[in-house]
């Protein structure tokens, strides 16, 4: 064969000759195809096998997460095989990185199922991400196009209509998990969530691997919460709301669990990311069609997410989950325990809860992603915060977002209704100041403080958790590009 | 008890220099200020009285004070609260709501339970004041 190796044959009877082809020459590598409006977006981080040439590798992901096989095939001939093959259009190095390499791929709008994650993610994550040439392979953003953003449903509830049924405006939402995890009975758990809502949080929530186990089965635990709910709402003249957790083995039980908690009036539902994404669409539909809150926890998504050279960025993933609908999202807190570079964070919060998101590399985002009329998703700060921290909070996440503190209020040493006080007035008095102009990230400590003077549960906080931080280099930070790219 | 709706409930009541400054921060956002009371607190009571329509026109921290305490003036009794409506894409909805007057007395809610099948229970919040009429339910002669 005497064919160039690095251009696209032309020749259709060339070819179509039976044997195998470099992706690039069967037509995955077009360097010069501007993407069309329509089309759907993907840049990955490649890692070639050592000698695959890095032009060559993103071919072949174009290839493999779409049309192509290891060989030529006639039967591409029936087809308009021209139109639906993905483009991979450009390959730059990443800085720092020499083995790294991002690829764009352009994917025809006619590859994808209206309205099914499921179906967009089979090809993009499908059988590409264990390609033998590749060492390993991250999806690191998407530009989904309005077009096809349009034929999902989005966020069941959205951050307005959840702060609307609430009665909730101006700040922070303020939420704890129950602890311990495991164990409690049906009637010591809705105890906690008694005491912290009477207390002064706005949630509580199940952990994402309460289900229904031996020591406490869901009906029980969903009558003793609602109880512990109703009467925290009468004793403060709010509204309030518990997570109940429907992850169950099958669709049958979660139904099952959605329209008891429905039944008993619990505002909002839980489910977990390992559920699947078609399980969280039948979810959200349902979510939409009873008036419900949906909360989705992240559980699993470390597997994959963490390490910068193989996997899914964490945005794409809160990409997927405001198409599917979800109304909340655990997303980082950058000063918890929790994995969560700050760049990365304000990327994922802004793919969260903006309606246009503009490219910008230093926060990982590649593309300009308007979010056509889709609503926006409440983020959730969870895992290891508490009240001393409250003004870096404030700063880095803003107002529309749930923080957590689990621990953090049920830990507190004068009990729980003690450490909801402290995080609420901590809460309270920070977002006074900021509204009243004043430079909360370097006075924060200071704010803090004087509340405490008069606020004892608070003093306690700060004085039992004063040295409790988490300072460890992130796993996940952005290799920033030298130029911004626009779509 | 003491009614907590409000993004600053937690805090010691608010004074006139305080809630100034909030209008003032409401005001540089570009939302329009409100003003809305009520004698019947429940917490899902969406449509507390509208003290006019929200304050669209006026850009004056000191303005929305005059307006503000004129409604103190004619509700001594009823719960005031100061809202923020932003009216930009994304968010048209409230972006502030917080209690600026509230009665001497707070009797609070009654729970009420309604044991249904298996084990389930109807709640239902009942405000104490609002057994009496409208207008007769925080004055100094209906607070005990």
């Amino acid at each position: 064969m005497n064919k160039a190796l690095d251009v696209k044959i032309t020749d259709l009877k060339e070819r179509y000759t039976s044997g195998v082809l470099k992706y690039r020459q069967m037509g995955y590598w077009e360097p010069d195809y501007v993407p069309k409006d329509t089309d759907i977006l993907a840049v990955f981080r490649l890692t070639p096998q050592d000698g695959v040439d890095p032009i060559e590798a993103a071919a072949a992901v174009a290839g493999e997460s779409s049309t192509a096989t290891w060989t030529v095939v006639w039967t591409d001939r029936l087809t308009d095989s021209e139109y639906y093959r993905a483009k991979a259009y450009r390959v730059d190095p990443v800085p720092g990185s020499p083995d790294q390499f991002f690829a764009y791929i352009a994917y025809d709008l006619d590859l994808f199922e209206e309205g099914s994650i499921a179906n967009l993610t089979a090809s993009i994550i499908g059988n590409v991400f264990g390609f033998k040439p590749l060492k390993a392979l991250r999806l690191e953003d998407m530009r989904i196009s309005p077009h096809y953003l349009k034929t999902f449903q989005g966020p069941a509830t959205g951050i307005v209509a959840e702060r609307e049924r609430m009665n909730l405006y101006g700040r922070p939402i303020l939420g704890a998990t129950m602890k311990p995890k495991l164990g409690l009975s049906g009637r010591n758990y809705g105890r906690v969530v008694y005491e912290a809502l009477k207390g002064g949080l706005d949630f509580t929530k199940d952990d994402e691997n309460i289900n229904s186990q031996p020591f406490m089965h869901w009906r029980d635990r969903y009558l003793y919460c609602m109880e512990g709910v109703s009467k925290a709402e009468a004793e403060t003249g709010e509204v309030k709301g518990t997570y109940l957790n429907v992850t169950a083995a099958t669709m049958e039980d979660m139904y099952e669990r959605a329209e008891f908690a429905r039944d008993l009036g619990s505002v909002i539902i839980m489910i977990d990311l390992v559920v699947g994404y078609t399980a969280i669409q039948s979810m959200a539909k349902w979510a939409r069609k009873n008036d419900m809150i949906l909360h989705l926890h992240r559980a699993g998504h470390g597997t994959y997410t963490r390490q910068r050279n193989h996997g899914i960025s964490f945005r794409v993933i809160a990409k997927w989950m405001r198409m599917a609908g979800v109304d909340h999202i655990h997303a980082g807190t950058v000063v918890g325990k929790l994995e969560g570079d700050p760049n990365v964070i304000r990327g994922i919060y802004d793919t969260c809860r903006e309606i246009h998101v503009p490219a910008n590399p230093q926060h990982g985002i590649f593309f300009d992603q308007p979010w056509a009329s889709l609503k926006r998703m409440m983020p959730v700060a969870s895992g290891g915060i508490h009240a001393g921290q409250m003004h870096q909070l404030l700063h880095y996440l803003g107002e529309d977002v749930v923080l957590q503190f689990g621990g953090g209020t049920i830990g507190h040493p004068m009990g729980i209704q003690a450490g909801a006080i402290a995080n609420r007035v901590a809460l309270e008095c920070m977002v006074k100041a900021r509204n009243e102009g004043r430079d909360i990230w370097n006075e924060g400590p200071e704010i803090l403080t004087a509340a405490a003077r008069w606020c004892q549960p608070l003093r306690a906080a700060l004085d039992t958790w004063k040295d409790v931080s988490f300072n460890y280099a992130s796993t996940d930070s952005v290799d920033v590009l030298p130029t911004p790219t626009a779509s | 008890m003491k009614i907590t709706q409000g993004q600053f409930s937690f805090l010691p009541d608010l004074n006139d220099e305080e809630i100034k400054k909030q209008i003032e921060y409401g005001l540089d956002q570009g939302w329009s200020i409100a003003v809305e009371h009520t004698d019947d607190p429940h917490p899902r009571n969406t449509y507390w009285s509208m003290w006019g329509t929200p304050m669209f026109d006026l850009r004056d921290p000191a303005g929305v004070m005059l307006e503000l305490n004129a409604c103190r003036k004619e509700f001594p009794n009823d719960y005031i609260k100061v809202l923020a409506f932003d009216s930009n894409k994304g968010f048209e909805t409230i972006r502030m709501s917080f209690m600026v007057q509230r009665p001497a007395a707070e009797p609070g809610f009654e729970l009420v339970r309604s044991e249904g099948p298996g084990r389930t229970v109807r709640y239902t919040l009942r405000s104490y004041a609002t057994s009496r009429p409208s207008g007769d339910r925080y004055s100094s002669a209906a607070t005990p």
